[in-house]
């Protein structure tokens, strides 16, 4: 079974959030990130971890470290799960745009 | 292109903002959501009950091509303002989606076009980004209801 966890519930945490604001400026360790809160290493770890399995960053051994990159094909899966809602309504409004101008010619 | 319909949806927060140009008068446009008839041609949902008037009610119910009810919603109306604003709840009926409030603005652009401002607001961040999915399932069982129907169709 695939327990890999939802991206959705990975971003809706403030922290992870943040996480992900900051290394999408450049990669970084997790000493790094986790030096940017005041929140204990091991949640931060835990953020991280959490962040890793849903695909959101990836990591990278750079020598002795493991820097952590954000995965910009997972964040544009984020950004274009409000596309089927925005089709639904567009295809509405685009009817109630046809019916209305058949009323007007009446 | 630009689209015609735009839907923000920030983050963590838990209301959506739908807003869409017309090419319809004002008049027309708000029309469209305050007679009955109309409304049945543009949801395609039956409506059962209107009342467009404040603490007025109403209810939707659509059914497939074998009479089984599909969908069921319902609402009352606290601000009716001809031409300009309409704020009501809406709730789907057994869903876990809860009570939605909805508040239109209907705005005049020119003599022949028209904008519709749409804030929706859910009972939870986490009920809102339940409905943002939600198309992804409905396109599916939408797609299969269809194929029955042709399917009954040729029998």
């Amino acid at each position: 079974m695939n327990l890999r966890r939802d991206v959705f519930q990975a971003i809706a945490d403030p922290t992870r959030r943040a996480i992900l604001m900051l290394v999408a400026s450049q990669a970084m360790t997790a000493g790094t990130i986790a030096s940017n809160f005041d929140t204990a290493r091991p949640t931060v770890s835990k953020h991280l971890q959490i962040l890793t399995e849903c695909e959101l960053l990836k990591q990278e051994q750079n020598g002795r470290e493991i820097y952590y990159h954000l995965n910009p094909n997972k964040m544009k899966e984020i950004a274009d799960f409000i596309e089927p809602f925005r089709k639904m309504w567009d295809e509405r409004f685009n009817k109630l745009e046809t019916i209305m101008k058949k009323y007007k010619t009446k | 292109m630009e689209q015609k319909t735009k839907v923000n949806a920030e983050n963590g927060q838990q209301e959506i903002l739908i807003t869409r140009e017309f090419d319809l008068p004002l008049e027309l446009l708000f029309k469209a959501y305050e007679e009955p008839e109309l409304i049945e041609q543009w949801m395609g949902t039956k409506v059962l009950k209107l009342e467009s008037k404040k603490h007025g009610s109403y209810q939707f119910e659509t059914s497939d091509g074998q009479g089984k009810v599909v969908f069921q919603a319902n609402g009352v109306i606290h601000e009716f303002s001809p031409n300009k604003k309409i704020i009501r709840t809406f709730e789907m009926d057994n869903t876990p989606f809860g009570v939605q409030l909805e508040i239109y603005e209907f705005e005049r652009l020119s003599d022949d076009t028209s904008k519709l401002n749409m804030r929706v607001i859910y009972e939870s961040v986490t009920q809102r980004d339940q409905v943002l999915k939600l198309p992804f399932a409905q396109g599916i069982n939408m797609a299969h209801n269809r194929i029955q129907d042709i399917v009954n169709k040729l029998k």
